[in-house]
């Protein structure tokens, strides 16, 4: 624990008084789980008065023995994984032009372009996928993948944008003194500082978008939500129902705290080169903000920017 | 357009569900979100890891799982008080670590020179944190809160999948009774959504120049 400059380094006393309101919360807190464990196994009564084991019985995770729900569930990670990758992939294409057409020096490509994100990035997802799978009849997987590559596309776009602006004004007159023309230079000298520049926030973006995956169930795709809850629990009957949903919640916590973990990754290692590209902004001694005052933070668990 | 004038009523109900999904369960979340940053940032350690697993945990389910929860697996658990508490709870689990997020790091935004000044003047911890620390905070923290707010209001379409009838449902509906009209009604849903998410958008987009003069 380091020490905060909110109060004076504590005492023995103060200490004491410390570790012990910590064990009192974990008791609570332990206390609460080991009850909710409780209320989980207690035999649930139905309406018509009999009784069933209580959601922790073996009879209702013994589905779990069998390989082919194993084989389901990942043909459900699948589906989600490849719409979550064809999506990325576009959203990306599409965030780049959308950046370029935002920062374009015409007005009559710059304002439209600056319309249409603005009516992207204020819709939800979920209107939007509904609308390309009603008015294009696209099926439910495109229209699950264009719409989240549209949205996230017009998010990565606004990233890129305030990236190139953020870039020292030097960078786009230097290129174009040397003789290179205004797209060249925003190809070759400005796009790729931005895109590095932006990159932890893109990522962040990225991990929204395979979370937001599962809004493809409401339109229905049959994704991991679908086919591993709705299709199995059919199958196999409803008691397994809230087994079936703690594995698949489990497997969406497992594939989103990794990306993200391989997100904060990424941004700790370009971090560095923030610094060093943009050296024009001066922090007064102290300025930086840390964690001098809520004493723990871990260095990036914050990834800026991203909506969610 | 006809399709949209003669189902205004119908829209008209769906936008006041969303709207108060938005402003009950953000009410929740404000709630809910000091509490978890205020434990996140306490001298206890096991609230600060309680705090910490709470929000990594929510944060990284998507929200149509949680919604799911709420409307499939609490009423198999035998807690049903109606779809709308339930998408309501849903909402407020999913936003609450947003909001300890945001509140987190207008705290830690704030120059540790201040707070050195602030002690060095023979403030307590308590005048430290309210006369100083806070006052600064709060003003920190409400772009980043609006915009919290912002995606707030656009989740509130995911509770139109799980029968609670705000704008989505009601598009999907008249989507399906007007099918020569879709691009119409869609527009005329987007609509309703936007004029929240933009000027809500535009506040925040004043709100952040101000303070930025501050600084």
């Amino acid at each position: 624990m380091s020490t905060s400059v909110l109060y004076d380094a504590p005492g023995p006393k103060a200490r004491r008084r410390s570790i012990i309101f910590s064990i009192i919360g974990l008791a609570v807190i332990v206390a609460g789980i080991v009850g909710l464990l409780f209320i989980l196994a207690a035999p649930r009564v139905t309406a018509n008065g009999a009784s069933q084991p209580g959601l922790l019985d073996g009879s209702r995770w013994d589905i779990f023995l069998d390989r082919a729900v194993w084989r389901t569930l990942g043909d459900g990670v699948l589906a989600t994984l490849r719409m979550a990758a064809v999506a990325a992939v576009l959203a990306v294409i599409i965030g780049i032009l959308f950046s370029f057409g935002r920062s374009a020096r015409a007005v009559w490509i710059r304002v439209p372009v600056a319309v249409i994100l603005e009516f992207f990035r204020g819709m939800p997802v979920l209107l939007m996928m509904l609308f390309i799978l009603l008015v294009f009849g696209t099926g439910t997987y495109w229209a699950g993948v264009a719409a989240l590559a549209i949205y996230n596309g017009a998010i990565i776009g606004e990233a890129l944008r305030a990236g190139i602006q953020s870039l020292p004004k030097g960078q786009r007159e230097a290129g174009l003194s040397i003789g290179l023309t205004p797209v060249a230079t925003r190809f070759l000298i400005e796009f790729p500082q931005a895109f590095r520049q932006m990159l932890p926030i893109i990522i962040a973006q990225l991990v929204v978008l395979l979370k937001d995956t599962s809004l493809a169930y409401i339109v229905g795709y049959s994704e991991l939500l679908r086919t591993g809850v709705n299709n199995l629990s059919n199958f196999f009957g409803n008691r397994y129902f809230f087994s079936l949903f703690f594995v698949v919640l489990v497997i969406y916590l497992a594939m989103n705290l990794a990306l993200s973990w391989v997100a904060r990754f990424i941004a700790r290692k370009s971090g560095p080169k923030l610094g060093t590209l943009t050296p024009g902004t001066f922090l007064p001694p102290g300025a930086e903000g840390t964690q001098a005052i809520t004493m723990v933070r871990h260095a990036d668990e914050t990834t800026p920017g991203t909506t969610h | 357009m006809d399709a949209v004038v003669d189902n205004l009523g119908l829209f008209w109900t769906g936008f006041l569900s969303t709207l108060s999904l938005l402003i009950v369960s953000s009410i929740g979340a404000i709630v809910l979100g000091v509490l978890v940053a205020a434990m996140r940032i306490s001298p206890v350690a096991s609230l600060r890891g309680f705090a910490t697993a709470y929000t990594e945990i929510l944060r990284n389910t998507p929200l149509t799982l949680i919604l799911f929860f709420c409307a499939f697996v609490l009423p198999y658990l035998e807690i049903s008080p109606g779809y709308f508490p339930l998408a309501v709870i849903g909402l407020t689990m999913y936003t609450s670590p947003f909001v300890a997020e945001a509140i987190r790091s207008g705290i830690n935004g704030i120059p540790v020179g201040q707070a050195e000044a602030a002690r060095s003047i023979g403030m307590s911890f308590g005048q430290t944190v309210s006369l100083v620390v806070l006052p600064q905070a709060v003003r920190m923290v409400i772009p980043p809160l609006i915009n919290v707010f912002i995606a707030l209001t656009k989740n509130t379409s995911v509770a139109g999948g799980f029968f609670v009838p705000e704008l989505f449902a009601v598009a999907k509906r008249v989507a399906n009774d007007r099918g020569d009209a879709v691009i119409m009604v869609l527009l005329g849903v987007a609509f309703f959504y936007l004029i929240i998410t933009i000027p809500l958008g535009l506040l925040a987009g004043r709100i952040e120049k101000k303070v930025a003069v501050l600084r």
